[in-house]
């Protein structure tokens, strides 16, 4: 009597989450890689039926799905920088200082203010007629004398650095410039610089074993060596995690910032691969299509995923 | 010699002063421009200057009369709250199974929540709206509050916590005869209290500023929660910049409060969610 009990005891405690986690989460995967071989679009009810790998023939030849992975690719390119800053920023912080806590606080302001109210603030920003960022670069242009350069178009833009073309895969030179994609970058490196990455650093360099540094700084090592020989290979499970977690969120990102700022735009320039499948599944109703996407998005992931772990394994930290 | 280093860490000191300043005050300059814009006319918005002429404070007050923003605060609170609440519960509870019960089958039921946690939010979202719309509950509260109570992250989070409490605590309770409820609540619940705090701020902030889920979820104005009527307000009324960060600055309040109070917990959540075990 008593041993059934015990065995039986994790149960009630287990359930509710269990139950919530196989409805909501578990189900549902397997539930999604079963659409993703059929036709299921929620304007023809009934008329569902299974149509094999059709989805995903039809995705590789979709110029529209490949252009939204550039996309979404480029929008990632900001994330070096947010990282290499978040990991200066926790340098600086972590020395016994004044104001220290306070600084800290204030860098993390955008990390915990709601993503719509951000985005619809910078989308001011941007303006590029009343906004307070290009009049802030024709103003330093005209008082050193170029009083007839404009700032960019920012949102509505569809120029580049590196002259990626629009409708096609491909380059154009007369893409030249700076767009909505580099304006997308700029805040994401302004709204990640002081969030949890910093947080991370500053956790992993209280680690750092500081008896170590001190004999190096003895025998004579500067403050770069210092650095290179031993605080960043002691950082590097921390480097590692927030690359991973980094790359994890930049494939899956862009629905908010295309939906809020840009719906996309200019000439599908902003819309990544998650807000191509929001655009398929919620505005075009086909969910099987969509479902296919979404597997194939799952897919990227777990390749780069295992890229990073082959990766960061034969650098001998993990 | 020894005042040459003092200097020299005096000029370090400024240094990183400097650099920290300069980075804070980039951070901070968009909220300021956010908050004067929120006093200005709508006239001067577009018109070169800092300050506002003359501070139009009414601008709060006419967000309330354009469009029901005590009620989107109201669902946005209302929401959060109720996630937050069951998010934390469920997510003790089955952490305590996995870290302090023994049953066969757990490290690969573990294995299978830490599986999910990879998978991209949006291939669960299509199958999570059609059960949705199957149950009936598509633009209803409950829609919005039970599909996002079940976390597989919260899970996770508590155990790791939790499987660092000493045995020792749980085999004496045993051994004066309490039952697992009594342990899970007097043992391990009080220890485990900024685990909870962490993860309930965190579940608090995210689910606060959740945009996707309530975006194809609901359909009727009175159920939208602020993210969503945010959005509505600035794409389906004019554009009244000084108005929608009027409310924008409204709509930050809650997560600052929540962050000041809670910001050593947070932080620490955020840290210990990095901890892999």
């Amino acid at each position: 009597m008593k041993r059934r009990l015990t065995r039986l005891a994790p149960l009630p405690f287990l359930l509710p989450n269990l139950v919530g986690f196989m409805v909501f989460t578990a189900g549902p995967v397997v539930f999604s890689l079963a659409s993703s071989f059929t036709n299921w679009n929620l304007q023809r009810p009934g008329q569902t039926s299974l149509i094999g790998t059709q989805n995903f023939t039809e995705i590789w030849g979709d110029p529209k799905f490949w252009l939204s992975f550039i996309n979404t690719v480029y929008l990632m390119l900001g994330i070096p920088a947010s990282i290499a800053f978040s990991l200066w920023l926790a340098i600086l912080l972590n020395r016994k200082m004044k104001g220290n806590e306070t600084l800290k606080a204030l860098l993390f302001l955008p990390s915990v203010t709601s993503g719509v109210a951000i985005m619809i603030l910078w989308k001011n920003l941007y303006n590029p007629d009343f906004g307070p960022i290009n009049a802030a670069i024709e103003g330093f242009f005209h008082s050193v004398g170029f009083g007839n350069i404009h700032g960019p178009q920012w949102l509505s833009s569809t120029q580049n650095p590196l002259s990626l073309d629009v409708e096609k895969v491909g380059l154009a030179p007369k893409q030249f410039g700076v767009g909505a994609r580099d304006a997308l970058n700029l805040l994401g490196i302004w709204a990640a610089i002081g969030g949890s990455n910093m947080l991370l650093y500053l956790a992993g360099l209280a680690n750092v074993p500081e008896d170590l540094i001190e004999a190096a700084q003895v025998d004579g090592a500067g403050k770069w060596a210092c650095f290179r020989k031993i605080t960043w290979p002691q950082l590097a499970p921390t480097t590692f995690f927030i690359v991973v977690m980094s790359i994890i969120g930049g494939l899956q990102g862009g629905f908010e910032t295309a939906r809020v700022m840009t719906n996309g735009g200019p000439s599908g320039t902003t819309t990544t691969i998650a807000y191509y499948i929001y655009n398929k599944a919620f505005e075009a109703y086909q969910i099987g299509y969509a479902s296919a996407v979404s597997w194939l998005l799952f897919a990227i992931i777990l390749v780069f995923t295992i890229f990073n772990w082959k990766f960061g394994q034969t650098e001998g930290t993990v | 010699m020894r005042s040459s280093v003092k200097t020299q860490r005096n000029w370090t000191l400024l240094f990183v002063y400097i650099i920290l300043g300069l980075f804070s005050i980039t951070t901070l300059i968009p909220f300021l421009w956010m908050f004067l814009t929120s006093f200005k006319s709508l006239q001067e918005v577009d018109k070169p200057g800092i300050l506002p002429h003359q501070w139009h404070k009414e601008n709060y007050g006419e967000v309330f009369k354009q469009i029901p923003f005590s009620q989107y605060y109201l669902n946005s609170f209302l929401v959060a709250a109720w996630v937050t609440f069951l998010t934390v519960v469920t997510s003790a509870m089955s952490a305590f199974a996995f870290a302090r019960m023994t049953w066969k089958g757990r490290d690969q039921v573990f294995l299978m929540y830490l599986a999910t946690m990879m998978v991209p939010g949006v291939v669960t979202m299509i199958p999570n709206y059609a059960i949705i719309v199957r149950l009936h509950l598509l633009d209803s509260y409950t829609g919005l509050i039970v599909p996002a109570s079940f976390s597989a992250f919260g899970t996770f989070l508590l155990r790791q916590f939790m499987i660092s409490i000493p045995k020792a605590l749980d085999e004496a309770a045993y051994l004066d005869g309490a039952s697992p409820w009594r342990t899970f609540w007097d043992v391990i619940m009080p220890i485990a209290k900024p685990g909870l705090a962490a993860l309930g701020i965190l579940t608090f902030l995210g689910n606060y500023g959740s945009f996707y889920w309530p975006l194809i979820l609901i359909k009727s104005d009175s159920l939208r929660t602020l993210p969503i009527g945010m959005l509505n307000f600035d794409g389906n009324y004019g554009r009244q910049t000084n108005l929608i960060m009027a409310a924008g600055m409204m709509s930050l309040i809650p997560p600052l409060l929540l962050f000041l109070i809670g910001q050593k917990q947070l932080l620490k959540g955020i840290q210990m969610g990095a901890v892999k075990g």
